[in-house]
């Protein structure tokens, strides 16, 4: 076991660098010069020339990279271009804000998936069923940011039950961790509902029901349980999803986590907070993965870590 | 002035009409008409925006948002009468201006206090002057102290700061100038020569900009990462009575569209970015915000480049019947009448606009027939770049579709800004370019500002702003002779001079003038002050130090 997690960590560390390095690329290719932008168009070509010296974008791609690079493992992700303050900082500042949204979103998914998978299997064929199956199918396929619009406009505007954006309290988190959360939801109700079908199928629930357990009880001590266990195992999975939902979800509800840092830092071509929040972001994802893997030989012993 | 070129579409202005002409003799100036009434302090005004601030160092924040936040932390020698353009004295009492324009000696006011409780001198002025040109600074604002003699040194680093500022004792500072320069007080009253305090900008390095110690009427109280920058009175401000408020809180990362939401609710004060364009119709033209809404002219232009280096645009006839072939009236209507056709490169309100001037007539038949003249009877394809937030695609489609009618044939390239910016500043790459969201707005109140960067041949450089590519040896001359005309008793001759200088760039035709931008500010009625200062023209949104709340009288 200890192996494996080493090991993990190692092809994660690799797969960091490798992320690292692409972004990196990507962002070198783009036309923008960043001098250009810093200095504002009033600015002469000595002061653009100085401002691109200072940040070593004169230098060859390996120069700059490398730099980066070392930096980087040290933990110093550089200053943003134009904020001029630490990246480090200011995504820590926004950290804490973005694992709010991301926890409320995995409250919401698992409660609303979970409940109508479970009722989805247990009325299988019939019309609470089938409703249920296409409104997972919608929420799958709606776009976030008409899920987060429509949401703040019937709810926030129209009703007024929740404020119209924003960050502070319980009632602001409420709209975006539902947009958040339910393409997820869409996704759990879909695999509870096959997971619970498969386990009511096998031979001890009929063996329970055969005792004469009722139903109810068979449902809650016997099936969901090992129903439940595969769908847990998604959840690590269910970051990866997160990051890429924040950028939407948090400009749309002025919700100041890394996803809108990463959306200002994107019009403005500010690399060093691109880099870093990308970074961050794989991060999340990579250990998300390994978090769903070390989960798995727990909830079905047949799989084996090697 | 860049004042955020990604969201410029919408509240940015600086200037309107204003003092050009520079004294000799002394000069002594307050902001007099906004003291007058007895108003009282006192409240709290919420502004949203929605990106982050970026810096309140004023030798570094160049965007139209920190602009004005940054006015209202510091001061400098020179200010402008709040909602004018208007040149006062601010730091400085007063100053006087050698016979051959070339040495400014400033009286500074005595008492001033940092925020930080030490008064400031005229070595604190010395150092911030010193630090702007400062390479290490990476000030944007560098360029504009040229003509500080010194500048060249300084700016390399060769030297420890400006030869051409001396402090004369601790309230007197003497400028010596390498050559005259006619709006030298207008930069003066840029942000870039801001006074600040040596020990704290060393204390802070380079977070100086997150912790700003100024003269000014508000301090900073507090500033939480991604979510808000508050402001506070600052008690021992020398303007008496100023600020009119106690407290500004500014909240970011807020959606111009839910801030207007949130404004008509009665949770925000100023939505500082603007009526977003998707909802300026409804906002216009309900009744329920008709208390909400001042509007302004602004010192702003967009315009059509041509790259005159580039063929055919290489040959002026063209040039001239693209300026006859753009329906301009119709792209005011495209984007809901929020703006004035243009006819030439100045604003109407900036000094040396030619009222007489017709410009080019929209004449279709007439184009055709110059592009005829010129071998071109069967039009010619070409490409139009354009930024590609609404609703600068949308404009672009209708320039498109009056060029077909002369059978100029130009596919849209809809880039995102940073990308039609590089390929403007490259010599062979835009043949057209819409400057929408891009324009240039005016650095200060000044028609020579117009000019350099986005006409002259400084400008037309790889990497420059002058996207037509546009060199005239001759107007660039003029404009040189013009800008050492620093005697007051010239400042109408050089302004007529200015005139002819873009008069006759609209011969050669570079670019096409569209429109002028207006501005509209979204406010709360509870707040209070005259309609300029919610539109004045260096501070945007509003004059922060200024408005007041109507609750607290």
């Amino acid at each position: 076991m200890a192996a494996y997690i080493a090991r993990r960590l190692l092809q994660a560390v690799l797969i960091l660098i490798g992320v690292s390095f692409v972004t990196f690329v990507l962002l070198y290719l783009v036309p923008a010069d960043p001098a250009r932008q810093i200095a504002g168009r009033s600015a002469t070509a000595e002061t653009v020339a100085n401002i691109r010296a200072q940040l070593g974008l004169d230098q060859p791609f390996y120069v700059q990279y490398g730099r980066y690079f070392m930096n980087m493992i040290q933990g110093d992700l550089g200053r943003s271009y134009l904020q001029k303050t630490e990246v480090a900082a200011l995504i820590a500042a926004r950290l804490p804000a973005t694992l709010q949204l991301m926890a409320g979103a995995l409250f919401f998914e698992l409660l609303l998936g979970l409940t109508t998978g479970i009722l989805a299997a247990l009325k299988r064929g019939t019309a609470i069923d089938n409703a249920l199956m296409v409104g997972s199918f919608i929420g799958v396929s709606a776009p976030q940011f008409v899920v987060g619009i429509l949401l703040l406009y019937v709810f926030a505007v129209q009703l007024g039950w929740f404020p119209i954006g924003g960050y502070g309290t319980l009632a602001h988190l409420v709209l975006p961790a539902i947009t958040l959360g339910i393409l997820g939801a869409g996704w759990y109700s879909r695999m509870m509902r096959s997971s619970m079908l498969d386990v009511l199928r096998q031979d001890y629930i009929r063996t329970a029901r055969a005792k004469g357990l009722d139903r109810a009880r068979v449902v809650v001590r016997h099936a969901l349980p090992n129903a439940i266990l595969p769908v847990i195992a998604m959840i690590g999975i269910d970051i990866g999803l997160f990051m890429s939902g924040i950028v939407v979800v948090e400009s749309v509800f002025g919700w100041p986590g890394i996803g809108q840092l990463a959306w200002q830092a994107i019009q403005r071509v500010d690399i060093p907070i691109i880099m870093g929040v990308t970074l961050v972001s794989a991060v999340a994802i990579v250990l998300g993965n390994l978090l769903a893997d070390l989960i798995a030989p727990f909830i079905d012993p047949r799989i084996k870590l090697r | 002035m860049t004042f955020g070129w990604t969201h410029l579409m919408g509240a940015t202005a600086l200037v309107a009409a204003g003092l050009t002409g520079v004294g000799a003799g002394t000069l002594s100036l307050t902001p007099t008409a906004a003291l007058a009434e007895e108003i009282k302090q006192g409240g709290t005004m919420t502004v949203t925006y929605k990106d982050d601030v970026s810096t309140l160092d004023p030798a570094i924040g160049y965007d139209w948002q920190n602009w004005s936040m940054i006015k209202s932390l510091f001061d400098g020698l020179m200010d402008y009468d709040p909602g004018t353009t208007d040149l006062t004295t601010d730091l400085a009492e007063s100053y006087t201006v050698s016979e051959d324009g070339r040495t400014y000696t400033f009286k500074l006011r005595e008492g001033v206090m940092f925020h930080n409780g030490r008064e400031m001198t005229a070595a604190d002025v010395k150092y911030s002057l010193d630090r702007v040109v400062n390479p290490e600074t990476q000030s944007p604002g560098a360029g504009f102290y040229d003509s500080i003699e010194g500048f060249a040194a300084a700016s390399a680093g060769e030297a420890d700061g400006l030869s051409g500022v001396e402090v004369v004792d601790d309230y007197t500072v003497r400028f010596t100038l390498s050559r005259p320069d006619a709006p030298f007080l207008h930069k003066l009253a840029l942000n870039f020569a801001h006074v600040v305090p040596k020990e704290a900008v060393e204390e802070w390095g380079a977070d100086f900009g997150k912790h700003p110690v100024g003269t000014g009427a508000f301090k900073l109280a507090e500033w939480t990462l991604g979510q808000r920058v508050v402001f506070e009175r600052n008690p021992d401000y020398y303007h008496e009575g100023i600020p009119r408020l106690d407290r500004i809180v500014f909240e970011v990362g807020q959606e111009p569209i839910v801030a207007t939401l949130r404004l008509q609710r009665g949770e925000v004060d100023i939505a500082g970015d603007g009526i977003p364009p998707a909802k300026f119709l409804e906002v216009t033209q309900d009744p329920q915000y008709a208390d909400f809404i001042v509007k302004g002219n602004q010192l702003h232009t967009g315009y059509v480049t041509m790259n005159t280096r580039m063929e055919p645009f290489d040959d002026p006839a063209v040039r001239k019947a693209v300026n006859m072939a753009i329906n301009k009236d119709r792209i005011v209507r495209i984007i809901n009448g929020r703006a004035t056709p243009a006819n030439q490169p100045l604003p109407p309100l900036m000094p040396g606009y030619a009222e007489d001037y017709e410009g080019y007539p929209y004449d279709p038949e007439a184009a055709r027939a110059l592009l005829a003249e010129a071998g071109l009877a069967d039009g010619f394809p070409t490409e139009l770049f354009v930024a590609n937030t609404d609703p600068q695609p949308r404009i672009a489609q209708a320039i498109q579709q009056d060029l077909a009618e002369i059978g100029i044939r130009a596919s849209i390239k809809s880039l995102a800004q940073s990308n039609v910016i590089a390929a403007g500043g490259e010599e062979d790459q835009a043949p057209m370019i819409w400057s929408g969201g891009m324009a240039w707005i005016a650095d200060y109140p000044d028609p020579s500002n117009f000019y350099g960067p986005i006409l002259g041949c400084g400008g037309a450089v790889p990497g420059g702003w002058n996207w037509a590519w546009y060199c005239n040896a001759d107007l660039d001359a003029k404009a040189a002779e013009a800008d050492a005309m620093a005697d007051p008793a010239q400042a109408d001759a050089r302004i007529q001079m200015w005139r002819d200088i873009y008069l006759s760039v609209m011969e050669d035709a570079p670019w096409v003038p569209v429109f002028n931008e207006q501005r509209y500010t979204l406010r709360s009625p509870v707040l209070g002050g005259d309609d300029a200062l919610f539109v004045d023209p260096v501070h945007v949104p509003v004059h922060y130090d200024y408005v007041y709340r109507t609750d607290v009288q």
